[in-house]
């Protein structure tokens, strides 16, 4: 492997001001799951790795009026937590897809975001949750709506200074929930030929949606926010026939590539299919109360 | 190359000091600096668990950590699971059914079932396989490995009221 310096950062200042210090030679570190991989292969060149697991600010994971999920909590963490289960659903359905057990043990939902794959399980259910990012460097504290964090397949909003320190999620209304899925040929431990999520608010009768938000990974150069799929079912009653209606809004956005996991046709059909899935799946959970 | 980093860690229960550059994988700083050889390298990019080790009681690819993360962790390798009396159970199932032929993925499949039935001492056939889901195996075709896995989770008496 290529040769890199390391510090085990105790503090958000020391993580920025090495950052600062290094720019893009400096990555950090959290689980590592995606990086030492990269390196080792060289996809990435690294002058500095920045491990962050020691600050404390990065291994919140917290429920009060919001959830609070620090950028190093890795994945089983996530999918263990009794809050997360009961309030945000699709975040287990996500982190339980991620890799095997022993990548879970590491990977984190904040690494998998900074990675910023196409593919990334995590991506879209935080979009359909309406995720905020927040975001340390050298001015201090921002936020940044997790639709727009990724720019392209690795590249995200953060300056080569800055750090994602959490990520804070509202807490979902009473007749609320979430889901997400991806197809891939095999069960596990396999990258999404098409993932989707979505979040949706039911009225408390459980006839017509108050709101939706819908989101689709591996359809683009970036996990997508599907805005107009989503807003149109907004009063609509649930019915086989809005869903559908949601699910050809989210088609059109779709511009995937064919590669070697699925070709464009196939990945635009799935998004129809995926989609009606995770809207049913969200409507189930509410009508069980889950 | 950069400076070699001074990690105090402990392994099997030993406290155990080493030196490392920070581009050492941990998985190579078992077997080139520590003479453990147990952890095996099959794919060296966190896809075929022929190299997990627990560390903090969690199962994890030590291809997938740095040496220098040892710092200050707890960690069991395959060399730590047998005891002077005798095998681990999940050792003695694994030769009862001939859950292993070439051996290669053999103890990362045990250190990854080895958490399994400490945090779920009775699994359903389906959660074993889920579990291992990121451990490959090229000769046994996996339904050994799940038997072996399987029959010691009901003969170790672990929790038998499931
Ligand atoms: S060698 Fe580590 S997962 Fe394959
Ligand atoms: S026994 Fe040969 S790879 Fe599993």
């Amino acid at each position: 492997m290529q040769a890199f310096d390391y510090v085990a950062a105790k503090s958000l200042s020391e993580a920025v001001n090495l950052l600062t210090k290094y720019r893009d030679q400096a990555r950090i570190l959290s689980g590592g799951t995606d990086l030492i991989v990269q390196v080792r292969e060289n996809h990435r060149q690294v002058g500095m790795m920045v491990d962050i697991k020691g600050v404390p600010e990065v291994n919140t994971l917290s429920y009060n009026g919001s959830l609070e999920i620090g950028a190093s909590v890795p994945c089983y963490k996530i999918y263990s937590n009794e809050a997360i289960k009961s309030n945000f659903p699709a975040l287990v359905d996500a982190t339980s897809i991620i890799g095997g057990v022993q990548i879970q043990s590491r990977a984190s939902v904040g690494g998998n975001l900074c990675n910023a794959s196409p593919a990334a399980d995590s991506i879209p259910a935080l979009i359909i949750l309406g995720t905020q990012c927040v975001v340390n460097g050298p001015d201090g504290e921002r936020s940044v709506a997790v639709e727009d964090f990724c720019d392209g397949p690795g590249q995200t909003a953060l300056e080569s200074n800055e750090l994602l320190v959490k990520l804070v999620i509202p807490t979902p209304a009473p007749n609320a929930s979430s889901f997400y899925l991806r197809f891939t040929p095999r069960n596990e431990m396999d990258i999404a030929v098409v993932g989707a999520g979505a979040a949706v608010e039911l009225s408390a009768d459980h006839q017509t949606f108050v709101s939706a938000r819908i989101a689709l990974g591996a359809v683009a150069p970036t996990p997508l926010f599907a805005d107009d799929a989503s807003s149109l079912l907004a009063g609509k009653p649930v019915s086989d026939e809005s869903i559908e209606e949601a699910c050809e809004a989210a088609k059109d956005i779709a511009t995937p590539i064919s590669d070697m996991r699925g070709t464009a046709a196939q990945r635009t059909h799935l998004v129809g299919v995926l989609t009606r899935r995770a809207l049913n799946g969200a409507i189930n959970r509410i009508k069980e109360g889950s | 190359m950069s400076r070699k980093v001074h990690v105090q860690t402990q392994i099997n229960g030993e406290n155990v000091e080493f030196l490392c550059e920070p581009r050492q994988s941990m998985l190579e700083v078992l077997r080139n600096e520590l003479d453990l050889t147990g952890a095996k390298e099959g794919c060296n990019n966190g896809n075929c668990g022929a190299c997990t080790i627990i560390v903090e009681g969690r199962p994890v690819n030590s291809c997938c950590m740095l040496g220098v993360e040892a710092e200050g962790k707890e960690i069991q390798t395959i060399e730590g699971v047998a005891t002077p009396e005798g095998l681990h159970p999940l050792q003695q199932k694994f030769l009862e059914h001939a859950a292993l032929q070439c051996g290669i993925c053999t103890p990362g499949f045990i250190m990854n079932a080895k958490v399994l039935l400490e945090t779920n001492p009775n699994p359903t056939e389906e959660e074993v396989r889920f579990w291992l889901a990121g451990n490959l195996c090229r000769c046994t075709g996996y339904d050994k490995i799940i038997r072996a896995v399987l029959d010691t989770t009901e003969t170790t008496g672990v929790s038998t009221n499931g």
